[in-house]
């Protein structure tokens, strides 16, 4: 113990030979703010590691947000690489390289497999990109997700269906996404007659079509919805457990740093805070973005290789993102006065102004009213920065009007029970830091309800123009150019189909009037539809049909029609049937064919003309005719779409076959608000938890308090109470502006695409989601709260 | 064992914290009206007396007879109640609501107790005038004085109308002279409405406006005057 | 303070000369006003007279006749109820306090109880100043002041030194 023993010498304090340069000050503090931040005990890191955490998911989202343009950029290179070059069906236009290919897409369980049938012309035929080997007559290469799909337990009808041999799949450069179901198939049958194309090669050199523009709307729409609740959640997470970190800088200023200092200090702590999320960030990224070939968001997924962030984008948020995390610092410790005994409150009696809060939203919504509205159907690309910037304003505009809303409404409020009035008190003494959190809410729950506005109105808007009737009819198949033995032999097949009920199917031909006409002239024609009476009945309101009858059909409420039907179809006389090349059949309408009422079938369409049964004239003899067969199934046994497509696959794989079920548009929307839905819900979700953080820093700051009330007798309802109060009011006031808002942006928008609002209470759901934030902040901070109520917290330490 | 008489009586208190015993076998007693302090160096356990006489901890052993009632058969509710409707308290600082106005700090204890508002407000109104801070009513604890917030502490203490005021050093931050000026409202206004005060203290001046004192020393309680 | 009942308590450890009490008295409790001899016979001789002491022996080796004294029965109960008894609050009191403390270490009696007892006395008496000085007038009360804060003094000082009996204990009786 020579140390003791030694005669007691004070330490000297080293001498500082001169006060150390700007630059080397400021680097000097930074870094103790970075060492606060990582050295602070398990409650320092925990502080940390939440900022960090948090601006790790707003990086994250961030880095997703400004890889989408490569991600496209990459989809359409890929879909213009495999475009196909057309030249005519015409056997001249035959060569060593062309190939003969029909569409043979089709439908398996909601999802769609695109489908190509091959035929090569020559010894060398064109390949398309990531095909190694051309397909030769019943093989076919297939997409990998089709691969396995097809090898899934429980694909025998889609195995049925591409009875083809697998020889090999296709490479990433022939597929827009990992997920696509895509095959080629070879065949030594094809011929122009079935409908087959021809093409020389592939790589079409063709402008990219440019997005539709109502899809524009609504991307732009999708990332400034997310993008703005996250960049408010991080200027919120950045300050995640300020007040502590303010009483630190008091006593950092108690032994002598200045004001400048404690700042710089203060920067630093967040500077490290943002920098690790931003590695964080980084991490979550690389990781998500192995993850992101399985995530499928309306038939659209993306190759990892293909989620690469815009370089000049991923700097800026490098960049911004601490830049923002130190400005947000500053500005919030503008409010503060820290001195060295304690941290002070300022500008308290400085009410907020109203005017340049109300400015913002406004100047946005007349940013998008002088955008102008976006035609549908127009061919000017559609700008996006205006609406994005727009949207943009209004949401920010109405995440700066909430702070004054909740001042001027909480400052009226008085009265009430015990916990009603703790709460409101409370609010009126600091109504920042809730108005703050909840901010984020608001603008989430405001961009959430404009962009389902936006999808209700379009997805009304189709809904309305299709009158598709599903419930008598399911599906409907075409195919056109073939004789009439082969559409009553269809006919019969669809009816021989397991699960089918009823098909109305019948087979078109054109009838016109004998004569000779010049080429001015418009013979009158009408169309020759042939069928069984039970399917007639479904064209027409016919009362009595026997086999053998025949009907001359008005469309109802149509007298220009009706007369030009009747030019053509005059009863007793000679009408041709058949177009085109072949010779048309000569025919007599019989003379005592009844005039009937045309009615509209399962499609929604009006069918008018002349009706024979197939006892008046054989179908079978008809040249160039069409089919139509209307579907109806027994929706109860399992599969029956897939058997119907099947036998439609059958008859003819280059067969159009729709549909008709409205539910499954529906389903589709039903996904996208679902997504919204739980987009929206997981940024609340986000939201949620730096209220909570904000909340439970609060109530042990407050644990001295809380002991004296629990020693008064207070009951813990009574403070529990008094926590919700303090969350709801708050949450609720700014439900109000996200739905007042919300409804502005949406009706704007739906302005803008020219659709009218389909249903203005689509913000119901989402109230509900703040409301249930409510409890869930309130409930999730009530273990705290029982156990800061306890009298520990009066033993003075 | 229990003094005749008495409102509120301990017999034989036993509390440990982790392995450091608080109360070791404290035995004390208040009479209706009567300003007990309660006095003894730090850490002698005064505090944790108070708190266990408050029913806000529980001993570990020993009993506390209230008005004829166990304390430790009841549940923490029914002690919650009591203390609301028969106790009041001061404490040495941090106990006023910081965001509630004087007079809503004042009004709590009526109003916990299911007292309306208005009602409330004007029955803390006349406690407040007595106690010499009327004028302060619509303050908010972070604008008064210490001394005035103190004062403001005991007018809550008494509006409740309670019979047992529980004071823990309630001149603890205060100057002499404040500290005086609280002493002497609060026993005046306590003897005046008959309640009784069990005063914490570690400064003799502030005892000496008690009618008696008691000693811990150790976790034991001694009634000089009593056991003498 | 009182040299009879001083000397008293010393005598309860054990019989000794009336130089040895002097010597012992001095070394004790007497730094800076030692005590003379008259002082002490005279006192010895009264406390025979009442019977408190009595003569154990007579020495006269080599020098004068040298009596020695033992306490007697009554004598230890009267230091008891001396000790027992607080002194009348007022100032300056802490050299009588100082002796009764020590003597209570010497002699095995509870310190702490004493000082407790001391304590009270000086608290009631605080109590009938504080009680004055709320009926008085302005002069009462700074008269009443006056006395309670030397009063508060000596209570302080009964405060650090009951914090610190072990100690003194320690030094007094090793």
């Amino acid at each position: 113990m020579t140390l003791l023993d030694s005669p007691t010498v004070l330490p000297a304090a080293p001498k500082s030979p001169k006060p150390p340069s700007r630059a080397a000050a400021i680097l000097r503090d930074l870094g103790l703010g970075v060492r606060f931040a990582a050295a602070g005990g398990r409650e320092g890191w925990i502080r940390t590691l939440l900022t960090a955490v948090g601006v790790g998911l707003g990086v994250t989202l961030l880095l997703l947000a400004s890889s989408v343009p490569h991600l496209l950029d990459e989809r359409n290179a890929r879909e213009q690489a495999r475009s196909e070059v057309k030249v005519s069906a015409k056997a001249s236009a035959k060569t060593d390289a062309s190939v003969l290919r029909l569409d043979t897409s089709t439908e398996y369980r909601d999802r769609t497999v695109v489908g190509r049938l091959l035929r090569a012309d020559g010894s060398a035929p064109v390949r398309p990109p990531g095909v190694a080997r051309f397909p030769g007559p019943d093989e076919m290469v297939v997409s990998p997700a089709l691969k396995e799909l097809l090898e899934a337990p429980g694909s025998e009808l889609l195995r049925e269906r591409l009875a083809y041999d697998i020889v090999g799949t296709i490479g990433d450069a022939g597929l827009r996404s990992p997920n696509e179901l895509f095959y080629y198939a070879g065949s030594d049958t094809l011929t122009p007659a079935a409908g087959a194309g021809r093409i020389s090669g592939y790589g079409a050199d063709r402008p990219a079509d440019p997005l539709p523009p109502l899809l524009v709307v609504l991307t732009v729409m999708v990332c400034v919805v997310l993008l703005v609740p996250v960049a408010i959640f991080i200027a919120t997470a950045v300050r995640f457990g300020g007040d502590r970190r303010d009483r630190r800088l008091a006593a950092l200023r108690l032994v002598g740093a200045d004001i400048r200092t404690t700042r710089r200090v203060a920067a630093g702590e967040a500077l490290f805070g943002a920098v690790l999320g931003l590695l964080i960030g980084l991490v979550f990224f690389l990781v998500g973005r192995e993850f992101v070939g399985s995530v499928e968001i309306w038939d659209v997924s993306a190759f990892p290789a293909d989620v690469v962030p815009d370089p000049l984008l991923a700097l800026l948020i490098t960049v911004t993102v601490p830049l923002t995390a130190v400005l947000v610092t500053l500005v919030a410790m503008r409010s503060v006065a820290i001195e060295p005994l304690g941290v002070v409150r300022r500008g308290k009696n400085r009410g907020r102004r109203l005017w340049w809060r109300l400015l913002v939203p406004v100047a946005g919504l007349a940013v998008l009213g002088l955008t102008g509205r976006v035609d549908e159907y127009a061919y000017e690309p559609v700008k996006p920065f205006p609406i994005a910037g727009g949207a943009v304003l209004v949401l920010v505009g109405l995440a700066l009007l909430l702070p004054w809303l909740v001042e001027a409404c909480v400052k009226r409020l008085r009265g009430g029970p015990v916990p009603w009035q703790l709460a409101v008190r409370r609010l009126q003494l600091s109504s920042e830091a809730a108005s703050r959190a909840v901010s984020g809410v608001t603008v989430a729950v405001a961009g959430a309800i404009a962009l389902q506005m936006l999808f209700a109105a379009m997805n009304a808007d189709f809904n309305r123009a299709t009158g598709q009737d599903p419930a008598r009819a399911q599906f409907a198949a075409y195919s056109e150019d073939v004789t009439g033995e082969a559409a009553t032999s269809a006919i019969e097949k669809f009816r021989a189909t397991k699960g089918v009920e009823m098909v109305i199917g019948s087979v078109q031909a054109y009838a016109s009037k004998p004569g000779v006409y010049t080429d001015d002239d418009i013979p009158p024609t009408t169309s020759m539809t042939v069928g069984t009476c039970d399917t007639l009945r479904e064209l027409a309101r016919i009362t009595s049909c026997e086999d053998g009858d025949t009907f001359v059909v008005h469309p109802p409420g149509d007298q220009d029609m009706s007369a030009w039907v009747d030019r053509t179809a005059r009863k007793g006389k000679v009408v041709e049937i058949g177009t085109g090349e072949g010779k048309p059949l000569r025919w007599t309408l019989p003379a005592g064919s009844p005039t009937v009422q045309g009615r509209k079938d399962p499609m929604g369409d009006t069918h008018y003309g002349i009706m024979a049964t197939t006892g008046a004239v054989d179908a079978s003899a008809l040249p160039g005719a069409q089919i139509t067969a209307q579907i109806r199934v027994d929706r109860s046994v399992p599969d029956v779409a897939e058997y119907v497509r099947n036998t439609a696959a059958r008859i003819d794989p280059g067969m159009r076959f729709i549909t008709l079920d409205s539910v499954e548009r529906d389903r589709q929307y039903d996904s996208i608000q679902t997504g919204l839905k739980v987009g929206a819900s997981v940024v609340l979700l986000l939201i949620a938890a730096s209220m909570l953080v904000s909340q439970v820093e609060q109530l042990r700051e407050r644990k001295r308090l809380l002991s004296v009330l629990v020693a008064f007798g207070t009951r813990r309802t009574t403070m529990g109470w008094s926590v919700l109060w303090q969350t709801a009011v708050p949450v609720f006031l700014g439900l109000v502006v996200a739905v007042a808002g919300g409804l502005g942006l949406g009706a704007v928008l739906a302005w803008m695409i020219a659709k009218s609002v389909s249903d203005w209470w689509l913000f119901l759901p989402l109230t509900g989601v703040g409301a249930g934030l409510i409890l869930l902040v309130t409930a999730a901070s009530m273990p705290s709260l029982w156990r800061l109520m306890r009298p520990d917290g009066l033993r003075t330490e | 064992m229990i003094p005749e008489g008495s409102l509120l009586a301990a017999h034989d208190l036993r509390k440990t914290y982790g392995s450091t015993p608080a109360l070791d076998g404290a035995s004390f007693s208040v009479h209706p009206g009567e300003v007990v302090a309660v006095m003894g160096p730090s850490g002698s356990g005064k505090s944790t007396l108070l708190h266990c006489l408050a029913g806000i901890i529980t001993p570990d052993s020993g009993t506390i007879t209230y008005a004829g009632r166990e304390l430790s058969a009841m549940s923490d509710a029914e002690r919650s109640a009591l203390r609301r409707s028969e106790f009041g308290f001061v404490f040495q600082f941090g106990q006023l609501v910081p965001e509630l106005t004087c007079v809503e700090n004042v009004a709590l204890p009526l109003r916990l107790n299911g007292v309306r508002r208005r009602a409330a407000e004007r029955t803390a109104l006349e406690w407040m005038e007595r106690l010499e801070v009327d004028d302060l009513g619509s303050k908010r604890p972070g604008e008064v004085s210490g001394g005035q917030g103190q004062r403001v502490a005991v007018a809550r203490a008494l509006a409740g109308s309670p019979k047992v005021i529980f004071a823990d050093e309630p001149t603890g931050a205060l100057d002499s002279l404040n500290g005086e000026r609280v002493m002497e409202l609060l026993t005046e206004a306590a003897r005046s409405a008959n309640v009784a005060v069990v005063l914490v203290t570690h400064e003799a001046r502030v005892a000496a406006y008690s009618d008696r004192d008691v000693t811990v020393r150790d976790g034991r309680a001694r009634d000089l005057e009593h056991s003498a | 303070m009182s040299i009879g009942h001083t000397l008293l308590g010393l005598l309860e450890s054990g019989p000794r000369h009336g130089y040895d009490l002097k010597r012992t008295f001095d070394e004790k409790f007497g730094q800076d006003r030692p005590l003379h001899y008259g002082q002490v016979y005279s006192t010895m001789s009264r406390l025979l007279k009442n019977g408190l002491v009595e003569v154990d022996g007579v020495e006269s080796e080599g020098g004068p006749e040298r009596k020695r004294y033992a306490i007697t029965d009554a004598g230890i109960t009267d230091v008891s109820q001396w000790l027992a008894q607080p002194e009348k609050p007022e100032p300056y009191l802490q050299s009588t306090l100082y002796t009764k403390v020590v003597l209570a270490l010497l002699t095995d009696r509870s310190a702490a109880d004493l000082l407790d007892t001391q304590r009270s006395a000086h608290l009631r008496m605080m109590r009938i100043l504080t009680d004055r000085k709320r009926q008085g007038d302005l002069a009462d009360q700074l008269i009443c002041d006056h006395a309670l804060f030397h009063l508060e003094a000596d209570l302080r000082w009964l405060e650090l030194t009951a914090a610190r009996l072990d100690q003194l204990a320690k030094v007094v009786a090793p």
